[in-house]
């Protein structure tokens, strides 16, 4: 349901040019994984494209458009802890829903559904305080699923996830993606999630970071990680890198 | 748990135990100063007792002066923070109301409250509402600063999380700006009446007819130094008591942790 084409978009920090004249797409119903050695620029992307920083040159739009937060509906799942200290772990979920005015019956159904996905039923009421880091990041993946968005933006969401609760996350993205088409952009160091779950995978180099690789990946759904296909694939990716 | 808060309790009132004792050892045992310019607890608690219902020699009963300060300091204090939060509030969300009240305000604000006793005798005469004024202005200060600090406090994050999500700036502030900045907010009351407290008995030793600082002050011209610590206890008392009152309030509405 959302298209995004990124035109020249060039962002420096003072006279640190972090991204130097970059283009593509990410089509409609992509489900596209970028990986990138650290500090490339992906979270500066990321955070142009919801327009917290103001870029230097080029143009980022949504369907053929400036983008614009009230009528996109985007959800920004961000690389830094960002649940609110004053809200329970279920207001937390419920902050972007209510935002948009979810209907209440509808608040109460999505809060159910999501907050089962991630495992926190039981500790709805509680505060961040009192959660570890992995359940901090579930609250922040909750409260964007919640929203139903037709852009998903994700950065590194699950870095902090022990390993169950990540393959079930990645099955559950797998599964949204599918029965939502829903515009998936998930940025991740970890390149055998990147095969595992993308339709499309990107791989950028260091600064100034440029495209380096852009291809469909042609695995079918559900993938296998020890399959010989996808030890293949993951091969490929990881000799595209080779930053280190 | 149960254990460490009797431990607690214990602890604090020995503490005051212990004050009231050397108190008494210094007054009554040793008598190192004169009973009469240094009355021992009994004697201070005989006072209080007898000023709950004589009227000499400063006209009043403890408990008229009392509603008479009350009176004052809660109409200054309660203007100063329904005035000084919002303002505040205001100013650290928008730069434009910044830029308009920020340089009148750090003109004004190096001026000690009890700076503007004469000119609002001047203006008021010595009524409550030049009382009030002077309490208003000692009031409204702190809760402009922590208001303000605490909204520029809004830790960034959060403010981008309401936009992406698509939150109108006034939504935000609403939504994220006030919330994170309620203990910061609520630090400031606080503050804001400690001021308003000690302004009242320095305005009332100036310019009043009634009140605890004007009992104090009577007090002294006639030598009674036992009715000086009456009004002194009761101040300190009613002090403590609306501190009480506002952080019972403080643990209602301010909300989870302070971090993360
Ligand atoms: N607000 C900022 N001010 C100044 N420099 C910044 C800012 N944000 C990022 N940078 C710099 O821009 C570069 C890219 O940062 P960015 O966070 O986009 O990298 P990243 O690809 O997301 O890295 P990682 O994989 O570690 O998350 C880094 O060199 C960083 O130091
Ligand atoms: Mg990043």
């Amino acid at each position: 349901m959302s298209k995004v084409e990124v035109n020249h978009l060039t962002k420096s920090f003072g006279s640190l040019k972090v991204l130097d004249d970059i283009s593509f797409q990410v089509n409609d119903g992509d489900f596209l994984c970028i990986v990138g050695p650290t500090g490339c620029g992906k979270t500066t992307f990321l955070n142009s494209l919801v327009k917290l920083y103001d870029i230097d040159d080029g143009e980022i739009l949504i369907n053929g458009e400036e983008v614009d937060l009230n009528k996109h509906s985007i959800a920004y799942i961000m690389q830094e802890y960002s649940t609110m200290s004053w809200l329970t772990v279920k207001e937390n979920i419920q902050f972007g829903m209510k935002v948009r005015k979810f209907s209440k019956e509808k608040l109460n159904r999505k809060t159910e559904e999501v907050l089962k996905m991630v495992g926190l039923e039981k500790f709805a009421d509680y505060y961040p305080e009192q959660l570890s880091a992995s359940m901090l990041q579930r609250v922040s993946i909750a409260r964007a699923f919640a929203v139903e968005p037709d852009l998903l933006l994700m950065d590194e969401p699950y870095g902090q996830l022990d390993l169950e609760l990540r393959f079930r996350l990645e099955d559950e993205l797998i599964r949204i993606w599918q029965e939502t088409k829903t515009t998936i952009v998930f940025i991740t160091h970890n390149i055998e999630e990147a095969v595992y779950m993308s339709q499309r995978i990107m791989v950028l180099t260091n600064k100034p970071t440029k495209v380096k690789e852009d291809f469909v990946n042609p695995l079918p759904l559900p993938r296998n990680v020890t399959e010989e296909k996808f030890i293949e694939m993951r091969n490929k990716v990881t000799n595209l890198i080779k930053w280190w | 748990m149960k254990e460490k808060k009797l431990k607690y309790t214990l602890i604090s009132t020995a503490s005051v135990f212990c004050f009231l004792l050397i108190w008494y050892l210094i007054a009554d045992v040793f008598k190192v100063f004169p009973s009469s310019t240094f009355p021992s607890p009994f004697k201070v608690a005989t006072a209080f007792v007898r000023k709950l219902t004589v009227t000499t020699p400063d006209g009043g009963t403890l408990g008229k002066h009392l509603i008479a300060s009350l009176k004052v300091v809660l109409l200054g204090y309660l203007l100063g923070i329904v005035i000084g939060v919002p303002l505040g509030i205001l100013m650290g969300w928008y730069r434009r109301v910044d830029l308009i009240v920020k340089p009148l305000f750090d003109l004004i604000r190096p001026i000690p409250p009890v700076g503007w006793i004469p000119l609002m005798i001047l203006w008021l005469g010595i009524g409550i509402q030049a009382k009030a004024t002077v309490i208003f202005v000692s009031a409204v200060t702190p809760a402009i600063i922590n208001a303000y600090t605490g909204i520029k406090q809004t830790n960034p994050v959060h403010i981008w999380v309401a936009r992406t999500f698509g939150a109108s700036n006034f939504e935000t502030l609403l939504k994220v700006g006030i919330p994170s900045a309620l203990p910061m907010i609520f630090a400031g009351l606080k503050v804001s009446l400690g001021a308003s407290w000690m302004a009242l008995v320095a305005a009332e030793m100036l310019a009043s007819t009634e009140g605890l600082g004007y009992m104090i002050q009577m007090n002294r011209m006639v030598g009674k130094a036992d009715n000086i610590m009456v009004g002194m206890i009761t101040i300190g008392l009613v002090g403590a008591l609306l501190t009480y009152i506002l952080e019972t309030l403080e643990k209602k509405l301010v909300k989870g942790g302070r971090n993360k």
